[in-house]
């Protein structure tokens, strides 16, 4: 059985990618989990420099989900060309890295940096992370600053880049075009949703940020809409991502036209979820006489009456 | 190394309306578990409460012949997971991930141990004071809750040659008012034992001991109790303000990799998240 996908010019050994924010640098879990058995480990976002990130509370369980605002903390690029890369290289991890900026040239410069170094198979770029003022979803929000940001990695890498997208915008399709033509290999969505928990005994906000993203099993439907939209707009491999917590969460992504999926929040449930989510996939395909789980991608069946958004 | 498993309910009892005491078996879990650390338990495979929850791992459990068995938790009854703990069956499963994080560093004799446990926060003092009591380190108890009924293993501690210091809200047992009053009479009046001193309860209770260690010039070890997404060092949900010393820049740590447990002096109290 061939799990195997390609996002641009890189193979990943099968579809499943632990997203970037939800499984650290990866050296995390290596005690866990085999990163070899995974397609791909999406790292934590990273800006040129150290960041502190929100003050907590950063974390609220909400209705099948959870809010998130961490601020994007990170070690910077530099620290994790040193520290971290060589270790994910000896656990012969396909590595994923989520790139940040608060400027065009910060992304690009970020980007060049991981270029240079030795075991980084991707590049994806966050657009859209909605807990920073500066960078993150400003640059997500519209085509043309979407477009701004691949053209100008596009320039100073070969590695094949994929900008995650927010789902807060009112026509994610039109952007994940704009990706597309401005030379992106993928693009990933969708990240979280903007949304906010109050506390009504203090009348707070219970995230110090006051907002946060939803993640979880409660955005799963609209994140599988999106990808159906987005399949239907673009060419290029789509990697499908929103509250995926089983393998028939990951094969509804991959009917919908994702090539690969990420899973993030189910890893805080399940840190050892990624050889069941494995057996799952063997198993639909084995039960459906699929020799290769590629052969999947995109083969949503619709009547003319669904088919409303493809015409 | 942390493990990950379904661990089998051996035992529930209800300690009273709000608290329990659940005996789980989980021998590779707790074979190299040590006080101070922390579980991550889902009581549920369903998605309320979606997200695992930290415990405190209470008392490591050992068979006739000294092997590890499992580990218990103690439970108060607040929220959707904990009443699902509150009312767990024997034979059922509970998803348990760990041990995790960093516990405490028992001292050795002639050092002393004053540990300070406010209500639920007396859970990880079990196994450190049966750590304190292999190494031959004298050990007293300072335990304080609202009233008699939240004050539990007292007949253990005693087992334990854990000398008690005990104090309610109420008066109901012990001295009247704060646990805090009791460990800051006891500091003033035997300078000479020179303690070192371990907390775990709620923040002003901790915070409080942390400046009466600090005014003594005794080192002291917090069990905090961030807010956890996943245990594991992966979300950077549950961060801690800390400071290497007081003229330093606080940086915010991973309080499930670099805690739970912290030298109190670190700890930039003022910017610690609530707990909700």
């Amino acid at each position: 059985m061939d799990l195997s996908v390609d996002i641009g010019s890189l193979r990943l050994r099968n579809p499943l990618i632990a997203a970037s924010g939800c499984f650290g640098y990866g050296v995390e879990y290596a005690d866990m989990v085999d990163l070899a058995t995974l397609g791909g480990v999406a790292v934590k976002g990273l800006f040129l420099a150290e960041r502190e990130g929100h003050d907590p509370p950063r974390i609220v369980e909400t209705p099948a989900g959870m809010l998130n605002a961490v601020g994007l903390q990170g070690i910077g690029v530099h620290r994790f060309v040193d520290e971290k890369l060589p270790e994910l290289r000896a656990q012969n991890a396909t590595v994923i890295v989520n790139v940040c900026g608060s400027t065009i040239d910060e992304y690009a410069e970020v980007s060049r940096i991981l270029g240079d170094a030795e075991g980084v198979g991707a590049i994806e770029l966050n657009i859209s992370c909605p807990n920073v003022k500066a960078g993150g979803m400003t640059f997500g929000c519209s085509a043309t600053g979407t477009r701004d940001v691949v053209r100008a990695v596009r320039h100073v890498t070969t590695l094949p880049l994929i900008p995650k997208l927010t789902p807060n915008v009112t026509d994610i399709a039109g952007i994940a075009v704009a990706a597309e033509e401005a030379g992106a290999d993928a693009v990933s969505l969708v990240n979280t949703f903007l949304a906010m928990a109050i506390d009504v005994e203090t009348r707070r906000p219970k995230l110090s940020n006051g907002v946060g993203g939803l993640s979880g099993p409660a955005i799963r439907p609209i994140a599988v809409r999106m990808v159906h939209e987005c399949r239907q707009a673009v060419r290029i491999p789509i990697v499908g991502m929103g509250g995926i917590m089983t393998a028939t969460d990951v094969l509804e992504f991959m009917i919908a036209g994702a090539t690969a999926v990420q899973v993030g929040t189910a890893n805080f449930v399940d840190p050892t979820i990624w050889p069941k989510l494995l057996a799952g996939l063997e198993e639909y395909l084995g039960r459906h006489d699929v020799a290769r789980v590629r052969d999947v991608i995109g083969t949503l069946e619709l009547t003319e009456a669904q088919g409303w958004s493809s015409s | 190394m942390p493990v990950d498993l379904d661990a089998r309910v051996v035992s529930n009892v209800r300690l009273s309306a709000d608290y329990n005491v659940v005996h789980l078996e989980a021998p590779s879990l707790a074979a190299n578990a040590e006080p101070g650390q922390f579980v991550m338990v889902k009581p549920t495979a369903g998605l309320r409460p979606l997200l695992r929850r930290p415990f405190s791992i209470c008392e490591l459990l050992i068979d006739a012949g000294g092997a590890p068995t499992g580990f218990s938790l103690l439970n108060k009854r607040v929220g959707v997971g904990t009443t699902l703990l509150y009312g767990v069956e024997i034979d059922q499963r509970i998803g348990c991930l760990g041990p995790l994080g960093a516990g405490f560093a028992a001292v050795d004799p002639p050092e002393t141990a004053w540990m300070v446990a406010g209500g639920v926060g007396i859970a990880p003092f079990l196994s450190l004071a049966s750590a304190l009591r292999r190494r031959g380190t004298p050990a007293m108890l300072f335990y304080g809750g609202r009233s008699a009924d939240d004050l539990f293993y007292l007949d253990a501690f005693t087992r334990l040659d854990v000398r008690l210091v005990l104090a309610t809200e109420d008066g109901s047992q012990g001295e009247a008012g704060l646990v805090t009053a009791s460990l800051a009479r006891e500091l003033e009046s035997t300078e000479a034992t020179r303690p070192t001193i371990y907390a775990c309860g709620p923040t002003p209770m901790m915070r409080a001991v942390a400046d009466l260690a600090a005014s003594h010039a005794r080192p002291c070890q917090v069990s905090l109790e961030p807010v956890m997404g996943c245990g594991m060092g992966g979300c950077y949900s549950c961060v801690v303000p800390t400071r290497a010393t007081r003229d330093a820049p606080a940086h915010l740590v991973r309080g499930c990799i670099d805690g739970p447990v912290f030298d109190a002096q670190q700890v930039v109290w003022d910017r610690l998240a609530p707990v909700v």
